[in-house]
């Protein structure tokens, strides 16, 4: 199996190349000091300048960072909460379970066309903020359903006999011995519903209101009216390292809970 | 620790209170009956073993006592109060788990420490208390490990002090060596007996293992498909077998279907086939014609070649050497007999070349005493 290694090796590297060739030329074109994107002239962070004094930038930056988070705490709330029903034997678990994740494949712009009907044309909900964030819990449920319930439903129930056998009450079983065993996946699940919220820009692009753009749409705006420019490319090179850090925190957060946890890490 | 020596608790007075009572109880799950109206009592202090294959409801009785499935019908009283319909998490009542159940998000001290937290024990007391129970199993060193960085026989010991750092009246371990390897068990034995010993809480211990129940129990119930066949000592199970199935299931035995022909004072004498003599104490009444099954312990049976004449009054088969297995204590003889086959285990303390080799005739003989009778209706 093991008799060239370097074919291997060399197959990693190209799929490495091919994946992130495209997000290093961004980086690397962020710090132009030309304004084309073609020829590289020169080190300048004047693009980076522009962009943070730019006041749409920084509007819709705040919108999007507010709604993420907002999203992620509501959709990891409720989700949580669903997984644990999901793990009782009731009628029609496995229709439940399935309907919990068909937002999973149902194509987004189908899902943005149905929040704008349903979330502000029937249920009157103002475009912006107050639309996007349901929305955003609506898309992201189904993610955290997923990865908590994976956790959930591996967890051995005698633990939590072990600790009702032990003089634990429901709650206090619970606090004591259920949480902090799925928490590794509550995070993971926060950290999915952030990123998805973060990173939206079809359904978004359906609920934004006047003054209320998500950065990923307005970036979608700008590239789309005006072409690549330089400001754009600096802007996504910031939201491309920030999801990059953040899905390192959420692996590292995931991992250590799980290894404290005695058990391998496990992000889904 | 209370104050139990070994001298009084190796013997233990079955006049003691009773700690927990079965009275009728029955469980069934939908497709099946597990538990068929059973009534046991086991006493303060005893070492306690329900010993059944598996499937036979001894799993359905633990967790019922425990408090996780409630009867269907019955009374269980602990220390005389019923506790059907009572949570689990206010029963006096701790489980050592099969699968162990250790938290696995806490260390070695805190999984121990769970039970007594729960009891707002704290302070210098829980902490005396969880090394007094960490020392009991000898696992003090590894205090501030995770269960995880454990072997299985230590991860065993920690739920062994775990269940008894609570404090219960009464601690329930549902075949708490099944996971380990033959060699840790026999240690595991010694030491769950030394632990009873020390500290005189009653043990009520499900398992399958025959040997196990005999090395460890003062008392055993022997259970099959939802019922108790026997409850006895060690000895009697094994000597005195109720049943045919306490018989087929613990150690092995020779059944013979006999008839009875006569009574001689306290015997009863015999008729199956290939017999030259066949007697058995009896206690009732066994009527002439009875048909009966007639058992008797493999290491019971001695073997004599057609020259040698076994003892007077002793009881006599004819047969022929089907197979010898050597198994190093003992050697293991299969006879033909026109009733069956039989076994007689021979210990390697002797020579045995006379009576060796497969294809020779063959007397198998012993102490009337080791006879015992069974119903015969009960195969």
């Amino acid at each position: 199996m093991n008799r060239r290694p370097w074919i291997l090796g060399f197959v990693v590297f190209l799929v490495f190349v091919f994946l992130y060739a495209p997000i290093a030329w961004l980086a690397i074109a962020s710090f132009n000091s030309s304004r084309s994107l073609s020829r590289i002239s020169g080190v300048s962070t004047q693009w980076y300048v522009e962009l943070f004094d730019d006041s749409r930038v920084l509007e819709s930056l705040q919108l999007t960072l507010q709604l993420a988070l907002a999203s992620a705490v509501i959709s990891t709330v409720i989700g949580t909460l669903a997984a644990f029903g999901l793990r009782r034997a009731f009628p029609g678990r496995g229709l439940w379970t399935v309907l919990l994740s068909l937002p999973l494949v149902v194509p987004e712009v189908v899902m943005g066309v149905a929040m704008l009907g349903f979330f502000v044309k029937i249920a009157g909900i103002p475009l912006g903020f107050g639309a996007l964030l349901f929305a955003h819990v609506a898309f992201s449920l189904s993610f955290v359903v997923v990865v908590v319930r994976s956790r959930v439903s591996g967890m051995d129930v005698r633990l939590e006999e072990a600790a009702a056998d032990l003089g634990a009450s429901p709650f206090v079983a619970f606090r004591t011995v259920t949480l902090p065993l799925v928490a590794p996946a509550v995070v993971a699940g926060a950290a999915f519903a952030f990123l998805l919220s973060f990173d939206d820009v079809v359904i978004s692009s359906y609920l934004t209101g006047v003054g209320s753009t998500t950065l990923p749409v307005f970036v979608y705006a700008q590239a789309s009216k005006r072409g690549i420019s330089p400001e754009i490319v600096a802007l996504s090179t910031l939201m491309v390292t920030t999801t990059a850090v953040l899905l390192v925190i959420g692996v590292m957060v995931a991992s250590w809970r799980a290894r404290k946890a005695g058990s391998s890490a496990q992000l889904v | 620790m209370t104050g139990f020596s070994p001298a009084e608790a190796s013997t233990p007075d079955t006049f003691a209170p009773v700690e927990i009572g079965l009275h009728g109880v029955r469980k069934r799950f939908s497709d099946q009956v597990a538990v068929d109206g059973i009534s046991l009592d086991v006493h303060e202090g005893e070492f306690f073993s329900v010993l059944g294959p598996s499937g036979c409801g001894k799993t359905t009785v633990l967790r019922m006592i425990a408090g996780f499935v409630d009867p269907d019908e019955g009374r269980i009283e602990l220390d005389g109060n019923d506790m059907v319909g009572v949570p689990p998490y206010r029963r006096d009542v701790n489980t050592v788990f099969q699968s162990y159940a250790l938290f696995p998000h806490m260390s070695v001290w805190d999984n121990v420490a769970y039970g007594l937290k729960r009891k707002k024990i704290r302070g210098d007391e829980l902490k005396r208390r969880v090394g007094e129970h960490l020392e009991l199993v000898r696992l003090s060193q590894f205090a501030k490990r995770r269960p995880a960085q454990l072997s299985g026989g230590q991860q065993q010991r920690v739920a062994i002090a775990r269940a008894l750092a609570a404090g219960p009246q009464l601690l329930l371990l549902d075949e708490p060596l099944g996971a380990l390897d033959a060699k840790l068990r026999k240690e595991l034995q010694i030491e769950l007996m030394r632990i009873q010993r020390e500290v005189g809480t009653t043990f009520l211990y499900v398992t399958h293992d025959q040997e196990e129940a005999l090395v460890l129990s003062h008392r055993i119930a022997v259970m099959n498909a939802g019922r108790i066949e026997q409850v006895g000592y060690p000895e009697d199970v094994y000597e005195r077998p109720a049943t045919r199935f306490v018989a087929g299931f613990i150690g092995t035995s020779n059944i013979l279907d006999a008839e009875v022909s006569g009574v001689d004072g306290e015997f009863a004498e015999l008729t199956a086939p290939g017999a030259t003599r066949l007697r058995a104490r009896f206690s009732g009444s066994v009527g002439h014609g009875r048909k009966v099954a007639a058992t008797v312990r493999p290491e019971k049976v001695h073997l004599f070649n057609t020259t040698a004449e076994p003892p007077a009054g002793w009881c006599v088969l004819q047969g022929v050497v089907h197979d010898v297995v050597y198994t190093g204590v003992s050697t293991q003889f299969v006879v033909d007999t026109p009733g069956g086959e039989l076994v007689a285990f021979v210990q390697n303390a002797q020579r045995i070349d006379d009576a060796g080799a497969p294809g020779q005739p063959v007397r198998m003989a012993w102490d009337p005493e080791f006879t015992v009778l069974l119903e015969k209706a009960d195969d």
